[in-house]
């Protein structure tokens, strides 16, 4: 285990949507260059968990902090708000539909961020912007809308995207479930590469060789729980519950 | 028959482009009044609040059910009767209040305007799609910003047809307020057929230039279309 | 006054004037009914330059005033009175009934053919495809197969049509014919009352709404007729889908 410092903490997150609790009390720690994986077969609530993190679901109950900056839930209210939009522009987010902003091109979905959010000055932020471009291998791709590129084209401007607010910690939610098989490779890469460089990720994926290989952790919910948790190659080699040995046996 | 169109005292080219005037001036007034009440009845019935939903629908409801010319009439009326009431409130004995037919024209068309592109606006926002605004979220942008930098541009998009079929139609509308005794184009046919005896003549071309209007729309609108489309595939 | 004395008051008239409206609308609509289907198919599948001339008054109506169009109907007439009157038609166009109407009709026969030509080209061609495979003559496609669809996908906005129909009917006034605008008016010029205004509102609103419930009505029999499937969702029609 890394001793380096802790940028993501995530205590106790409780979420129920009416009458059903989808996740029942989920705590993690990343630290700074960790690659936590977390697998789950649908309904387990992983996508909902990754996505209380940043506060696009908010939590029933539970506390979230980042880089010292804690947010605290108690019956589904936060209780400092305010908080909550300089906590989303410490943490980027890549979304399984990309989501990328369709009025406006590769470049400028890249530089929307730093110039509307941190105020970076344009001419910065644009060269920024387009160092990025060229980092995920689309420099020659900058001027076009998101509809004329591909899906893998579009999911990697989506990471650049995240990477323009130099953020603490990184959030893929499915990065790579709404590609044509070949396509996924070149998005696998790109996140490969970042994983090298020591950014800070959080990844939930379908791709077990993803989890396997290149995350420092696995985390595999069930039913709204973790159900088993630990380094890679242990738990693929050694899995310790029934759920997970069945969940790969399944997926493989 | 040219001498009829022609300039000056003999012909009523003149007359009938001094109309045409009005009825542009009441298109171009009438249009961003219609398309703020359009907003204001749209942002109305998607609200949290349940009482501001219902006067929204309420709104456009009955304001699409009714027939213009009433609404122009409850307008030119109503509210003429209302200003002098509170006239004669605040002032006893004082001087009557004249509301404009310019005035209530561009009231009562905008009135309507805004029922219909309330729906067209309202539409518009909920086809929107919703990850691009959690994006917008995700990497902190207030709602404001998310309203401005990424709702409102793309709105025009899926808005912009709707809006343009209504501006026609108000164009159209606009030569009711001929009723009320406003001198627009098709009030000042009117006049040009009382003097020369020719009806035909002069309500076809009224007509011819109301087409026309609405033909050049046309054009521009496809035109603004392509324009808003620009790098986004049609669906 | 205060508007139930209005109402007591003035009803008679009122409810004239209603029947007027009704009349006007439900006449117009019928007519343009009656030339619709030709036309539609006309501008479904004639040549380009076939069916120039049909598009030419199609734009027309579509891109002038209703009120220029009644003018044009009712006041310039009287240009060719020496004509009309010849060929014994001028009886015919003194009367602001029928000049109302004739606008209307040929107003809504612009629009109902738009309309219609939409729901042609709405129909799957596997079927019509299918019923040439089988022997049908042209004809009976058309009655058996084409027709049908065709209204059904149209039936919505036709219903729409129908209602801006009756909000334009309410023009007629402006050539003293005395539908329910035409009464208030007529009341109001009177009796400076303006809740007489309210309550010709309200009637317009209730023969919109009994047009719609009964428009669905004629909906659901239509689609209950072909089957329960249903292209396109009506903005007439509850979410629920007929019997079969």
């Amino acid at each position: 285990m890394s001793e380096a410092e802790i940028i993501l903490k995530a205590e106790d997150i409780h979420k129920s949507f009416g009458a059903v609790e989808v996740l029942k009390g989920i705590s993690l720690e990343a630290r700074q260059g960790d690659v936590i994986s977390i697998l789950g077969s649908s309904g387990s609530g992983k996508s909902t968990f990754l996505r209380c993190l940043n506060f696009l679901e908010t939590p029933t109950s539970g506390k979230v902090t980042i880089h010292g900056e804690e947010i605290q839930v108690r019956d589904g209210k936060p209780l400092n708000a305010r908080h909550i939009e300089t906590v989303r522009s410490r943490l980027g987010m890549v979304f399984q539909q990309f989501n990328l902003w369709s009025h406006r091109t590769a470049l400028e979905n890249v530089m929307e961020g730093p110039v509307q959010v941190k105020g970076t000055p344009k001419a910065a932020a644009r060269a920024a912007a387009e160092a990025l471009l060229e980092r995920v291998g689309l420099k020659d791709r900058m001027d076009m809308y998101p509809s004329q590129l591909s899906g893998g084209q579009q999911q990697r401007v989506a990471i650049a995207r995240a990477l323009a607010m130099e953020p603490d910690a990184i959030l893929f939610d499915e990065p790579t479930s709404a590609l044509d098989p070949e396509l996924v490779g070149e998005v696998l890469k790109v996140m490969q590469s970042l994983a090298a460089e020591g950014r800070t990720m959080i990844v939930v994926t379908h791709e077990m060789a993803f989890a396997r290989d290149v995350s420092s952790e696995v985390v595999f919910l069930h039913q709204g729980r973790i159900a088993e948790r630990g380094a890679p190659e242990q738990m693929f080699t050694n899995p310790q519950t029934e759920v997970f040995q069945r969940f790969i046996a399944t997926v493989k | 028959m040219f001498e009829l169109l022609s300039y000056g005292d003999a012909g009523w080219g003149d007359e009938i482009l001094a109309g045409l005037a009005i009825t542009m001036q009441l298109a171009v007034v009438t249009l961003p009044m219609g398309l703020l009440i359009g907003f204001v009845a749209a942002f109305a019935s998607m609200s949290r609040h349940a009482g501001l939903r219902a006067v929204g629908y309420g709104y456009t409801t009955i304001m699409r059910g009714l027939p213009e010319i009433l609404t122009l009439f409850v307008v030119y009326n109503g509210v003429g009767l209302l200003l002098n009431k509170l006239a004669a409130w605040w002032n006893p004995g004082g001087t009557n209040i004249e509301f404009s037919p310019f005035a209530a024209g561009v009231t009562a068309l905008a009135m309507v305007f805004g029922a219909f592109a309330g729906e067209v606006l309202r539409g518009a926002f909920q086809s929107l799609d919703e990850g691009q605004m959690e994006a917008g979220r995700a990497i902190g942008m207030s709602p404001r910003k998310i309203f401005f930098r990424i709702r409102l541009p793309q709105v025009w998009r899926f808005a912009l047809p709707g809006l343009g079929n209504l501006w026609i139609n108000m164009l159209k509308d606009t030569a009711l307020v001929s009723i009320i005794a406003l001198d627009d184009l098709m009030r000042m046919t009117k006049v040009a057929v009382g003097v020369t005896k020719q009806p035909f003549t002069f309500y076809l071309l009224a007509c011819l230039i109301y087409w026309a209007l609405c033909l050049l729309s046309e054009v521009v609108l496809a035109y603004m279309e392509r324009r808003a489309n620009r790098g986004i595939r049609r669906v | 006054m205060n508007p139930i004395d209005i109402a007591i008051q003035y009803w008679p008239r009122l409810l004239d004037g209603t029947l007027m409206t009704i009349k006007l609308t439900f006449l117009g609509a019928l007519i343009a009914a009656l030339f619709s289907p030709g036309l539609a198919l006309i501008r479904a599948n004639a040549t380009p330059v076939a069916q120039a001339p049909l598009r030419l008054y199609i734009s027309f109506m579509r891109g002038t005033p209703i009120l220029g169009q009644l003018f044009l109907i009712y006041y310039g007439s009287g240009q060719f009175r020496p004509f009309l009157q010849d060929w014994g038609l001028w009886g015919f166009f003194r009367d602001p009934f029928n000049c109302a109407l004739l606008a209307f009709a040929l107003n809504s026969t612009a629009y109902q053919t738009e309309i219609l030509r939409g729901g042609i080209l709405g129909v799957a061609r596997g079927e019509v495809e299918a019923a040439k495979a089988i022997g049908m003559t042209r004809l009976q496609i058309l009655r058996r197969v084409i027709f049908p669809h065709a209204y059904r996908i149209a039936w919505p906005a036709l219903g729409n049509e129908i209602i801006l129909l009756m909000k334009a009917s309410a023009l007629a006034s402006v050539v003293t014919v005395f539908d329910i605008m035409g009464r208030t008016r007529q009341i109001f010029s009177r009796s400076f009352d303006f809740s007489i205004y309210l309550w010709a509102a309200l009637i317009y609103l209730c023969i919109t709404a009994i047009f719609v419930l009964l428009w669905r009505q004629g909906e659901a029999r239509l689609s209950r007729h072909i089957g329960p499937r249903s292209e396109g969702r009506s903005i007439l029609s509850p979410p629920e889908g007929p019997q079969p």
